[in-house]
């Protein structure tokens, strides 16, 4: 299946290069530069590009085009998803995935590829059984085996691999016991000129933190299950119960892990909890326009909203700004055209608003599209949907474990039209 | 220079601290700078410093030589050897951490690119070293190079080979997974067998690994593709998760015609599925689809031609397996009320298994999903993977994309309508999503929704993105010819466009124009007027050429503008794109014909123009169209039909979406997103005319029988450990030799002993295997031939089981070493003597001995690889190794249940007081599946009555402390004479009380109990002379428990004493120097204590039984058994 895999940083180095089947030389990159050449922006290469003997898959992540090459058949998204496999356990690893962590700890880098794949195909892709193989670097293990010598490949031979479930380490063992389950929700949304909202909908995640001791079995259960329109599940949940109870029921990988995604689209669920009011004009034969920017909270069910950051791409005729903001900072990039306003929290009674004048460019005519405005903001304490965890309960293990549940609402894609 | 660091290097090497002489420092860049050795230096070793200069030298090469060492002057290509001299003497050490150092940096190297390869020497000697990293390094090196250097490649295969026969599953299957990945083609019969071997492999994790093997050694030489097709088949029979995506990833590379090879594993493959890791999923999931669309008849079609199956009730229990909420079940019923057609049971066990898996949070299992729902399921169905799609929507932006694209693909069912606002396009986009997007929301647009769709547009026209712009003025220019209704609206939207500042915007919007015009023309003579007046402005070729283009069609609804226009375009002819002349010349002979009195001058202006052109298709137009329309003296039949040529009624073009024409190819393919065949691509087949013969995917063959003879043929296959024998038996020490040669013996007998119980499944099998066909039947038949032929020599009733199993120990003594019964082996004290001659030299193993010894570069492993130990135990332990791994999945409990032929059977229930449910149980000395600190005990039950048992489970135990149950999954029913077994696993607790719990039936409970002999609380460890020694020696006082004891004459021989011993406890052999003693190991199955064994016979039957252990009650009541059952 998978050839072999080429790292290639933005400016076009290739600083890695792995192969699972015979050798495959690196010129066959230069197709890939040649399409990153005509995309202009890396966002814009085309995830796969044929070439006359292979075909080059990739995904472009944390500014590092991580290139698959393929020669034979196979389901695009199936590479590609490992691909983001590969990333999202090199995050895993080393904290952050950037090139110069990666060249740090190639030989890490190079034994977790090793083993997950095998002749191109994959074989261990659980963190919990990488993990056990090939220990992440720490910096206290560093330390250790600089003096002792010792290394980073687990002298024991796991066997999480071969138990029934395969997701989780063997022998977990924690003084204190403790379950953590975030609920984060994002809104996606675009909202147009007059305020309306065009498309909303709500995209939740249940990130866990696990630390039990043994082989616990969880069940996790929600006030209003039938909230969520569409879910999809770590491989660690269990269908079946799910399909006839709604309950959550699995034993959880030691560590981090993403439970359960869902969806919430009905529209008339979603709340929109901010408002932003806006008046940006341009006039022709002007060197002037006004810019005006009000934020405020719409249905918030009385909790603060927090983190607001509003961020606008002008228009290309936009020479500069001057703006002042009733609170919190802001920046306007001449060369990128970026404004952004870091608002921090909202006080209803006091709407942050930012004011002020554009200068354009003289002559110009005026662009004909106001700019979108891109909106961010947190919420603590409040999934928007309205869901709610029930109860989570243990079985299989004797101890109590402490037991946490935070709920977040964030903006995800949230676009006002102006 | 190289002198130079390899001096101090050879001198300083060998540990003498401050060996730093001037030359070291000459050499070293860190020392040189400061011209003498700084003091603190001098505590380093000189290997340590030359770390502190590595890092430097590896990053940034140019760095070092910047330095002012004196190799400053020199080219890249001196320093390159330098280091690698340098590794070469770190890989030369003893010392694991200058290894490790060493193949660090050169992975390092292949990591970046650069070339390693002249290394492969000095690397491949640390095949063998024993620290994992540095082994796992090593690995990686000769995966990457082997491939360049053959030959030196070799010296590592013995390595492997003694991998292969490891007792712990893990290093086998790595074993064999880098001997696989090595491209040599000279080991491919190496290979070959070990796949074979491992195929049949207790560990379903070796299993998976010899799946993978499989297409390695497949593109090394494809002339094996016969042998591995069999291997696949029979793994393709395996029930377990692990091996499943492997096998079929295995099937899909090497063989994916053969989908004949499908029909027996379908159902459980479906079945298996949903606990399938997800990159198994998605190979399984399309090739099912393929399978399906052999197998089955196209929902779609209304004809019936199967009619409602019997099998119906097959799958009655699995029936809330995949209950949707509702839905599907209602469609399900739906259907087949709606139309005559019934869809096969297994199509539907299929569509019905995979819907869950559209919940994964893998992309490419929905994916895989989708394309099968929408090959494969009825029209009404499909719609369910539309919500799954949506949701891949928020993934990354790749995955996006290739879900959009197929997507695009979806128009036709409308499933994606109530998502339509999914597929809003949001500023932030990246341009290549945005067209994408737009495409969808292109094809769901429809009469309902396009006032929506159309105001969405309306936003994106405005964008920044101008090539996104363009998009957005073809769909709509998309939508308006699809949907008649907007047309208008949609054509008056354009025509303001084309006041819009931003040219391309313009020429795009008259592009589309001219095609919706052309629908009906007669009605937009103002819009035309309109454009004439553009032809100033406009620059772009394409629009100033559609402009042309649409005034000469339509010419008699502008008759005043047209000529005009002409005028102005042959003023600037010559400027202009080949494109645009092109179309003066078509307006020019247009107008000629209809309005020749005013535009024959500027015509012939023109064609003069174009005639001196310097692209050659304006030259050959202008003479073609000269020729055309102006009348000649010779011919002028042409000309006569001028009219008619040029101004023909032309059909309006249809506006198509790019991404049209790709469902030739399945969905979620590669070669359907290029549109391109790839290679390997495998056609999806149209649907059957008629279904092939559903009755071939029934498996009626209860589990549990199919592997024993599974089980069988594998031990068929196992000449390798045998020719192991024949391997390894001159390197050992000679005394070694009879005692391993006694081991083989002592095991024949011990296996022969286990006659009498295994010649009823010994039975049993044949009948099955007779049943089942297929290749083993002459391996049967030579068996049984075999078998009659040991029964002749046989006086005692127990002969035949002995000789079935003395036969198969000459093929392989690596059979699991099962258990053995006591009582019988005073009758076979003589036998063994007789045929041990027999059985060394087998014939069947020499020639593979042969083959592997070729290769078994022995000699050049270094020597401090520790000595194999004799094969014989090595497989007793691993076989008991195998025990602890294998039973991952609770569904293959049955599997390898198969012949526990070796095992006194005791009874639990007697069928008197059981009212006809006979139970009997034995200590099968297996390890159980789901705790390895339980011991696995089979329960056979038996229906003597004349009514069916239904129900048969285990009540509640009363337990006491520390020890629990597993119980046996509950037999449904029991029919009156047949017979069943079960596997339940208990916990002693390392002490021998009873485990007392109820036996229920339906309608009764009996109350059994189980006692465990002490020596069945243990199971064999495996471990060498050495080792056993030391823990031997951290067990004395109060934990060493001794006995002496006279053996009887019959107790003299060798084997006698190794199979009442292991019989009586469950204990490995350990390899002994001295003759007159033997050793045993075992560690019992809670706490994981050692229990050592030895006994020290002397001459004239005196002898000494010694047993260490932790457990001082074990220990005691172990001597007490195993003096019993010496001295009876």
């Amino acid at each position: 299946m998978i050839h072999s895999l080429f790292l290639i940083n933005s400016s076009g180095d290739i600083f890695l290069e792995k192969h699972w089947k015979s050798v495959v030389s690196r010129s066959v990159c230069d197709y890939f530069f040649e399409a990153q050449e005509r995309a202009t922006e890396a966002e814009n290469v085309p995830p796969v590009i044929p070439t006359p003997h292979h075909y080059l898959l990739s995904v472009y992540r944390h500014k590092i085009f991580f290139v698959a090459v393929i020669q034979t058949e196979v389901p695009p998204l199936f590479v590609i998803e490992f691909l983001h496999r590969v990333v999202d356990t090199f995050q895993d690893y080393f904290g952050v995935c950037s090139e110069p962590v990666i060249k740090d700890n190639v030989v890490v880098v190079y034994e977790v590829l090793e083993e997950m794949l095998d002749n191109g195909f994959p074989l261990a892709t659980e963190s919990n059984i990488l993990k056990e193989l090939i220990k992440p670097p720490t910096i206290l293990r560093t330390v250790v085996n600089t003096i002792t010598g010792s290394t980073n490949v687990g002298d024991q031979l796991p066997t999480g691999q071969l138990s029934v479930v395969p997701w989780r380490r063997t022998g977990v063992k924690y003084t204190n016991n403790e379950a953590y389950f975030d609920v984060i929700e994002e809104i996606d949304a675009i909202i147009d000129k007059s305020g309306s909202t065009i498309t909303a909908e709500i995209q939740g995640v249940i990130d866990a933190c696990v630390k039990l001791t043994g082989m616990p079995d969880l069940t996790l259960s929600f006030m209003n299950p039938r909230l969520l329109d569409d879910v999809s599940f770590h491989p660690c949940v269990r269908f079946k119960r799910w399909e006839s109870e709604r309950i959550l029921s699995f034993i959880p990988p030691d560590g981090n892990f993403r439970l359960l995604s869902y969806h919430v689209s009905a529209q008339n669920l979603v709340a929109i909890p901010v408002y932003v009011k806006h008046s940006i004009s341009f006039r022709d034969s002007s060197a002037l326009g006004r810019f005006e920017i009000t934020v405020g909270p719409k249905q918030t069910m009385g909790k603060t909203i927090e983190g607001v950051l509003v961020s606008s791409q002008m228009p290309k005729g936009v020479l500069n700004m001057s703006l002042t903001p009733s609170q919190g900072t802001h920046t306007f990039d001449p060369v990128t055209k970026m404004l952004s306003w870091d608002v921090g929290k909202i006080n209803p009674q006091k709407l942050p608003s930012l004011k002020g004048t554009m200068s354009l460019q003289a002559g110009a005519p005026k662009p004909d599209e106001n700019p979108t405005v891109n909106l961010q903001f947190k919420i603590q304490q409040l999934a928007i949907s309205g869901l709610k965890v029930n109860r989570l309960d243990m079985y299989g293990e004797k101890y109590k474990p402490f037991k946490g549940i935070k709920y977040m609402t964030k903006a995800g894609k949230f676009q006002v039209r102006t | 220079m190289q002198r130079f660091l390899q001096l101090p290097g050879a001198v300083g090497r060998p540990g003498a601290k401050g060996a730093c002489g001037p030359d070291q420092e000459a050499a070293s860049p860190v020392l040189a700078p400061d011209g003498g050795p700084p003091p603190w230096y001098q505590a380093l070793q000189p290997e340590e410093l030359r770390w502190l200069q590595a890092p430097e030298e590896e990053t940034t090469p140019e760095a070092s030589l910047e330095g002012p060492c004196p190799e400053a002057g020199q080219g890249q290509g001196q320093s390159q050897p330098l280091r690698h001299d340098d590794l070469k003497e770190m890989l030369d050490t003893n010392k694991d951490s200058l290894k490790l150092e060493a193949m660090k940096r050169i992975v390092a190297m292949i990591a970046r690119g650069k070339n390693a390869s002249d290394l492969f020497p000095a690397v491949v000697k640390n095949v063998a070293c024993k620290n994992i990293e540095v082994k796992k390094l090593v690995y990686v090196y000769l995966v990457r190079y082997a491939e360049e250097q053959q030959d030196l490649a070799l010296l590592s295969i013995s390595t492997f080979q003694r991998g292969l026969k490891d007792p712990n599953q893990l290093i086998r299957a790595s074993a064999l997974r880098v001997l696989s990945s090595i491209r040599v083609p000279i080991i491919v019969p190496i290979m070959m067998l070990a796949i074979k071997e491992a195929a049949s492999d207790m560990s379903p994790y070796v299993r998976k690994t010899a799946a993978h093997a499989i297409p390695k050694l497949y593109s090394l030489d494809s002339d094996q593709k016969d042998q591995l097709i069999e291997v696949i088949e029979k793994l393709l029979a395996d029930k377990t998760t692990l091996v499943a995506g492997s096998v079929v990833m295995a099937f899909e590379e090497v063989c994916p015609e053969r989908i004949d090879l499908i029909h027996k594993n379908y159902r459980k493959l479906c079945n298996l599925l949903i606990d399938v890791e997800e990159w198994g999923q998605v190979v399984i999931i399309s090739m099912l689809t393929r399978y399906a669309r052999t197998q089955f008849l196209s929902p779609t079609q209304n004809e019936s031609l199967l009619e409602e199956s019997p099998e119906k009730a097959f799958y009655g229990s699995e029936e809330d397996e995949a209950k949707g909420p509702g839905s599907e079940e209602a469609a399900a019923a739906a259907l087949p009320a709606r139309k005559p057609y019934v869809m096969d049971p297994d199509h539907r066990l299929l569509l019905r298994n995979t819907k869950p898996l559209l919940q994964s949070r893998s992309a490419a299992v929905v994916m895989a999903v989708a394309q099968l729902y929408f090959h494969l399921a009825p029209k009404a169905e499909v719609g369910v993977i539309a919500k799954a799609l949506v949701r891949l929507l928020r993934s990354h932006r790749e995955v996006k994309q290739m879900v959009l694209r197929n997507a695009i693909l979806f128009k036709t069912c409308g499933m994606f309508e109530p998502y339509l606002k999914s597929f809003y396009i949001r500023s932030t986009d990246p341009t290549q999503i945005k067209i994408l997007k737009l495409e969808v929301l292109t094809n769901l647009a429809n009469e309902t929704n396009i006032p929506t769709v159309l105001r969405e547009f309306q936003t994106y026209i405005r964008s920044m993105d101008k090539d996104f712009v363009a998009a957005t003025i073809q769909a709509i220019g998309r939508c308006a010819t699809n949907i008649g209704r907007v047309r208008d609206t949609c054509l008056s939207g354009l025509v303001q466009l084309l006041s819009n500042r931003d040219e391309l915007v313009v020429a795009e919007s008259v592009v589309v124009i001219k095609k919706l015009l052309q629908m009906q023309p007669a009605q937009h003579g103002e819009i035309i007027k309109h454009l004439a007046k553009l032809t100033d402005n406009i620059q772009v070729p394409m629009a100033r050429a559609s402009i042309l283009w649409l005034i000469g069609e339509y010419c008699e609804h502008v008759p005043r503008i047209a000529p005009d226009v002409l005028r102005k375009m042959a003023k600037s002819f010559t400027a202009e794109e080949d494109i645009v002349k092109l179309q003066v010349i078509n307006l020019a002979a247009k107008l000629y014909l209809t309005n020749s009195k005013q535009t024959k001058l500027l015509t012939q202006y023109v064609l003069s123009l174009a005639k001196y052109d310097q692209n050659y298709d304006i030259r050959d137009r202008a003479r073609f169209t000269r020729q055309l329309i102006v009348p000649s003296e010779q011919g002028g039949t042409l000309s006569r039909h001028a009219k008619k040529l040029f101004l023909a009624p032309k059909p309006a073009p249809v506006l198509e979406s790019s991404f049209k024409d790709r469902d030739h190819f399945q969905l979620g393919s590669l070669s359907h997103l290029l549109n391109a065949k790839a290679t390997g691509y495998q056609e999806l087949p149209d649907w059957p005319e008629e279904a092939p013969d559903p009755s071939v995917r029934n498996v009626e063959v209860p589990e549990w029988t199919k592997c024993s003879n599974r089980e069988k043929r594998k031990e068929k296959e196992k000449p390798f450990y045998s020719d192991s024998e024949g391997e390894s038996g001159p390197t050992e020490s000679a005394d070694s030799e009879p005692a391993s040669e006694s081991e083989s013996d002592s095991k024949s007998s011990s296996e022969s002993g286990s006659g009498e119980s295994s010649s009823e499944s010994d039975n049993e099998d044949q009948e099955e295997d007779e049943e089942k066909g297929g290749g083993s039947e002459s391996e049967q038949s030579e068996e049984e031939g075999e078998k009659r032929k040991m029964k002749k020599r046989k006086k005692a009733p127990a002969g035949r089981g002995e000789g079935s199993s003395s036969d198969e120990d000459s093929e392989s003594s690596s059979s699991s070493s099962e258990s053995e019964e006591t009582s019988e082996s005073e009758e076979e004290q003589a036998e063994p003597a007789s045929w041990k001659r027999k059985t060394p030299p087998s014939s069947k193993s020499s020639p593979a001995a042969k083959e592997v010894s070729l290769l078994d570069l022995e000699d050049f492993t270094p020597p401090s690889v520790q000595p194999v130990s004799p094969p014989t135990v090595v497989s007793a332990s691993l076989a008991a190794d195998l025990e602890g791994l294998t039973l991952t999945d609770t569904s293959l409990v049955p599997s390898l249940l198969s012949p526990v032929s070796g095992v006194r059977r005791q009874e639990l229930l007697h069928r008197v007081a059981g009212e006809g449910l006979a139970v009997d149980y034995a200590f099968s000395r297996q390890p159980f599946s789901g705790d390895p600190h339980m011991v696995s005990v089979h329960i056979y039950f038996s229906n003597s009555s004349d009514t069916p048992i239904k129900g048969l489970h285990v009540g509640t135990p009363k337990l006491p402390a520390g020890l629990s149950i597993q119980e046996f999954p509950e037999i449904e029913s029991l029919a009156p004479g047949e017979t069943a077994t079960a596997v339940m696993g208990i916990n002693f607790c390392d002490s021998t009380q009873a485990a007392n719990f109820q036996l229920c039936t339906q309608t009764r409970q009996f109350y059994v109990s189980i006692q465990p002999p002490v020596g069945e609380l243990m199971a064999p460890v495996f471990m060498s002379e050495n080792e056993f020694k030391k823990e031997q020696g951290k067990l004395t006082g109060m934990n060493e428990i001794s006995e002496k004891l006279v053996l009887p004459d019959a107790c003299r021989s060798d084997h006698v004493v190794v199979q009442k011993v292991t019989t009586t406890a469950n204990l490995g052999r350990v390899p002994c120097g001295a003759a007159e003693e033997y050793r045993f190991a075992g560690k019992t199955l809670t706490s994981g204590s050692l229990v050592l064994l030895t006994l020290d016979a002397r001459p004239a039957g005196a002898a000494q039984l010694t047993v260490h252990s932790e457990k001082m009650v074990i220990g005691t009541m172990l001597v007490k058994d195993v003096v019993q059952a010496l001295s009876r």
